[in-house]
């Protein structure tokens, strides 16, 4: 370590501004990947919760499914999916959209189920079809649930981002796996902080996205 | 009555899937237009279930259920609850929707225009006894009792002819809800909607209730008269033991002094000579008389100041018991017990109406 930092300072503030133009590019990609992974997550997420939710049967083994799914190591499953899909930007996103499913799916389910039985009833009571009632009081009141679901999702999904780096990937990972490779510590921790600090802005932005979908549920005294 | 009910349930029974015995047990009942009707029972006795059957929350397994002279399974179910005002124990307002959105729920499901549903909704406030401020709100930041206002609220929205209410006021303190039942009874007289009303509170369905219906489990249909009738003579000893005690003070509660034997008594106009006062007084053999002027009640003077001095010159103390018109004997019984008075006088507007003692009060119980 000490031996290191007479090499290379820890933080080389040179390189980071000679490199900018690199940094933005794997800021890019990282919120590219984040953002394709969770939105085709939160398409499959949406069929399989209506699925499980029209169907309750359906649910054990949605849940069992993707709970394997989500047991699988990250750097196992881009493996596994080599020979299938190659050494690219498809196998990342199968992986890693394959991790938000169990998320997402689940609090959707749960934000429907935990609507009040005593609203349902009183909306058919008010002559609300099924199909209405879904849409105008279920889906409403379930939302803030399912996007703290997003939320942890796409907190997650930032985190796996940079295991990608193996694929020759990975946004901020790329950074971290080279600056491994040749003890380059500015490298390391500035693809460890800017993953960090993403997460954390998206983090707060979806607090924010919550609140705004729900103003009844903050006034509440 | 009989011939056009608004609401008739005909040999109706509900078993739920899996259970051992039936919900409801070819139950028949009528209830007639404009009349407000309890559904009253132990837990188990399938009263819940009867009212969710009238606007099919509960689907009956046979039977025949008509509302307004059309067959409830004939029309859509949302579209028959939309005709049918709903009130349920845990209210169930929608949380993400504010009070004025929720008032206006069936309207806007009727497709009303906006500025229709708010003029409504202004006027629904009132009705209920709300503040328009609250409008803005929602629910949350709402009270258990002022919940429910708008629970009653969003259930007269479109004006719908009938109201099912399902233990409306069960989940709120006892203040609250004697307050609610008081106002609600008089929001009644004056709506004049045909009402089923479910408690397991018997003294809440005495009190509201034209009819009430006494259910055993399994939904049987052990009595359904008025509670003036059902307290006079129930059916059967379950209904009896159902009632509870105090039977006599609970109908008492139901009759109004003015149907007593309230009499004249030893009041006479104060222009009258004081030999008259004293000829007044030992006809009715009592030591004191009331004193009126033009009808109007001044009050009583003890018998031995009725000599020579005018009437009038007397200064009249004031009863310790004044009840109105509107007050049912079983209060006049209470002011007479707890005032230690002999006797009540009943005065409408400061002009005397008559008076009854502990008597006049036993007679009737013993009836």
């Amino acid at each position: 370590m000490s031996l290191l930092a007479q090499t290379s300072p820890l933080i080389d503030w040179a390189w980071i501004s000679r490199n900018m133009g690199q940094i933005v590019d794997r800021t890019w990609e990282h919120v590219t990947l984040t953002a394709v992974s969770v939105s085709i997550g939160l398409l499959l997420s949406l069929v399989l919760g209506l699925v499980a939710l029209r169907w309750r049967w359906t649910y054990g083994p949605i849940t069992w499914v993707t709970g394997l799914m989500y047991t699988i190591p990250s750097l196992a499953l881009f493996a596994l999916l080599v020979p299938i899909v190659g050494l690219n930007a498809t196998n990342a996103v199968i992986a890693l959209t394959s991790y938000t499913l169990l998320i997402i799916v689940r609090n959707l389910v749960a934000g429907i189920d935990g609507v009040p039985e005593a609203v349902i009833e009183a909306a058919d009571g008010m002559g609300y079809t099924r199909r209405a009632r879904f849409w105008r009081m279920e889906v409403p009141l379930a939302l803030p649930v399912i996007v703290a679901g997003l939320r942890i999702a796409t907190v997650t999904t930032v985190g796996l981002v940079t295991v990608t780096a193996v694929l020759g990937l990975g946004g901020y990972g790329f950074f971290i796996l080279r600056g491994l490779n040749t003890f380059f510590w500015t490298q390391i921790l500035v693809g460890v902080a800017l993953s960090v600090i993403l997460a954390t802005i998206l983090d707060i932005a979806f607090v924010l996205l919550e609140r705004w979908l729900s103003p009844w549920a903050r006034r509440a005294t | 009555m009989a011939d056009d009910p608004m609401i008739r349930l005909e040999n109706v029974s509900k078993t739920f899937p899996g259970a051992a015995r039936t919900a409801v047990t070819d139950l028949s009942i009528d209830v007639g237009r404009g009349e407000f009707v309890t559904l009253v029972g132990p837990s188990g006795c399938g009263k819940t279930t009867t009212l969710k059957m009238i606007n099919r929350i509960i689907e009956p397994t046979s039977g025949r259920i008509s509302v307004d002279g059309a067959n409830a399974m004939a029309v859509p179910a949302h579209e028959l609850r939309r005709s049918i005002g709903y009130v349920i124990q845990q209210v169930g307002l929608f949380p993400h929707r504010t009070i004025a959105q929720n008032i206006g729920t069936v309207p806007s499901l009727l497709g009303w225009e906006q500025s229709r549903i708010d003029d409504r909704v202004g006027e629904l406030v009132e009705t209920v006894g709300l503040d328009a401020e609250m409008l803005a709100r929602y629910p949350a930041e709402l009270s258990g009792g002022q919940q429910q206002r708008v629970g009653v609220a969003r259930a007269l929205a479109a004006d719908p002819p009938v109201l099912l209410m399902d233990e409306p006021f069960g989940a709120v303190d006892p203040i609250v809800r004697k307050r609610l039942q008081d106002e609600f009874h008089g929001l009644q007289e004056r709506l004049g909607k045909t009402v089923v009303f479910v408690t397991h509170d018997v003294d809440e369905a005495i009190f509201l209730g034209d009819r009430m219906a006494v259910l055993n489990i399994g939904g049987i249909l052990e009595q359904y008269d008025t509670p003036e009738t059902i307290l006079a003579e129930p059916a059967n000893e379950f209904v009896e033991s159902f009632l509870g005690g105090e039977r006599g003070l609970k109908r008492l509660g139901l009759l109004p002094v003015t149907g007593a034997a309230t009499e004249k008594g030893p009041f006479v106009e104060v222009s009258v000579s004081p030999a008259e006062g004293r000829r007044i007084m030992e006809d009715h053999d009592v030591d004191w008389l009331g004193l009126l002027e033009g009808g109007r009640l001044l009050g009583w003077v003890d018998g031995s100041l009725v000599d020579r001095i005018p009437l009038s010159e007397l200064e009249p103390r004031p009863f310790l018991v004044t009840l109105n018109s509107d007050s049912t004997l079983r209060s006049a019984l209470d002011a007479v017990v707890t005032g230690h008075a002999r006797v009540a006088v009943v005065v409408d507007d400061g002009m005397y109406r008559g008076m009854l003692d502990l008597e006049a009060i036993a007679e009737e119980i013993t009836e």
